[in-house]
């Protein structure tokens, strides 16, 4: 293991600790300041509603955009947070377009570069946003425009599929034909779709590993 | 007075989002100079850092209008925190609900509530605390095992990195088809979505046959955006 690599791993885990104290702040001082303390009953009935399904998906997401975001990536962008819609796509153009392997060093230094930049430049943006808030508020909120960011996932997706399977359709079309059949089928599962990510994960594994002991790959 | 836009709230929020907005450059920075040292050339770290701006101006206009809608029942600090650090909508919406079904009130008017506020603040901190723990506590293990299926046989572990992509890709694809069982409208996605690939094939065409190499970097980006662009007709031709 490099120097930078090891050292990644210790700044990681500082500045992740760090932001979790961080993030806890906002309710602790809120409450502080305000003398408002949560209700008990309330919080813990929110809780119980939110856990099951978000500490899941979160272990799931952590398994598999990990190793997909590298180190430093990873450390970064669940920090930072919008991994799906954003990160994870942002750090696979970068590695594209660096022809840099997710996995290797060369992916690993690019997808943090590129999740770095992401998340400063939504920072900016939010906060520019903010500013001109009553001014900005009627455009982005137009009927108009409306159609447009209700699609951003199929616009995002449409391009990263084709880089996928063009890289490997005989992997790719099985867990894809199977997603495909399941939501038509179960319309509801839409707002589980993160669950489903390490279903489809598994099913191209298995597809992969046959294909591979028969050297078909 | 409490109110959901108290100036200490906004102190507050920026807070958080200076510190995460450091974390973000000192990263940002380190990654730079590895790639140096590692031998990359500076322009196309420079066009990486460009493409990676670029590709990120959509998704961030559209987390704003999370906060903006948000807004209306939480104030601005808040979502502006939660959106701009760690959280995404699909996180924040639901956990604001079930915390407000959980305290019994609606999400239609402004909270005026300090206690409801704080409760809701707490479920939304709470609730979504589980990736950060694992990937700060656990992902040098998650890494070690990777680097052992990867040292044992290498093309598999490229072949392993790929499924991990196409599993992601494939679950979100066939979501898109979600709603085609509603009609003509319930197609739109999809048809979005197939623009979206036309245009990724077709600057992959200009920039391998034609050799437009700045293209490569706009390449998804650009589909992206001309896709949204695309389903602003499309959505009033078929009326969704």
């Amino acid at each position: 293991m490099s120097m930078y690599e090891q050292k990644i791993h210790r700044w990681g885990r500082i500045s992740g600790i760090l932001a979790m104290v961080m993030f806890i702040a906002y309710p602790l001082l809120m409450s502080l300041y305000f003398n408002a303390w949560p209700y008990l009953g309330a919080l813990g009935k929110g809780l119980i509603g939110v856990v099951p399904i978000f500490y899941t998906v979160g272990i799931i997401e952590a398994l598999t955009y990990g190793p997909m975001l590298g180190a430093g990536g990873s450390y970064l962008g669940f920090v930072t947070g919008n991994i799906t819609n954003l990160k994870a796509p942002c750090a696979i153009n970068a590695m594209k377009v660096a022809k840099a392997e997710p996995g290797t060093p060369e992916g690993e230094v690019v997808s943090t570069l590129a999740i770095g930049v992401s998340s400063i430049v939504t920072t900016i943006i939010l906060f520019i946003g903010m500013v001109l808030l009553s001014s900005l508020a009627p455009i982005l909120e137009s009927p108009v425009l409306k159609p447009a960011f209700d699609n951003i996932l199929p616009a995002l997706f449409g391009g990263l599929a084709v880089v996928f399977i063009s890289r490997n359709w005989k992997i790719a079309i099985g867990p894809m034909l199977f997603m495909l059949a399941l939501f038509i089928v179960q319309p509801g599962l839409a707002d589980a779709v993160s669950m489903l990510v390490p279903v489809g994960a598994v099913i191209a594994i298995l597809i992969s590993r046959l294909l591979y002991k028969k050297g078909k790959l | 007075m409490f109110n959901v836009n108290h100036p200490v709230l906004y102190g507050l929020a920026a807070l958080v989002i200076l510190y995460v907005l450091g974390q973000s450059i000192f990263f940002t920075m380190k990654a730079y100079q590895r790639a140096r040292e590692m031998g990359m050339k500076k322009a196309l770290l420079r066009s990486i850092v460009r493409g990676s701006a670029v590709f990120t101006v959509a998704p961030a206009v559209a987390i704003l209008i999370g906060v903006i809608a948000l807004s209306q029942y939480l104030g601005l600090p808040l979502p502006w925190l939660r959106l701009s650090v760690l959280g995404a909508i699909t996180y924040e919406l639901p956990a604001a609900s079930a915390a407000a079904s959980a305290l019994g009130i609606s999400m239609t008017d402004t909270l005026l509530d300090a206690r409801a506020y704080s409760t809701i603040a707490w479920v939304m901190t709470l609730g979504i605390l589980s990736g950060i723990v694992v990937i700060t506590f656990f992902f040098r293990r998650i890494e070690k095992g990777l680097m052992t299926i990867k040292s044992k046989d290498e093309k598999w572990g490229a072949l392993l990195m790929d499924s991990l992509f196409i599993g992601m890709v494939s679950a979100f694809l066939g979501m898109i088809f979600s709603r085609i069982r509603l009609g003509l409208a319930g197609w739109i996605p999809v048809f979005v979505m197939i623009f979206s690939s036309i245009l990724m094939l077709v600057f992959g065409y200009l920039v391998k046959k034609r050799k437009i190499a700045w293209l490569e970097n706009y390449a998804m980006p650009f589909s992206m955006l001309g896709a949204m662009a695309f389903s602003i007709p499309l959505t009033f031709w078929i009326g969704g």
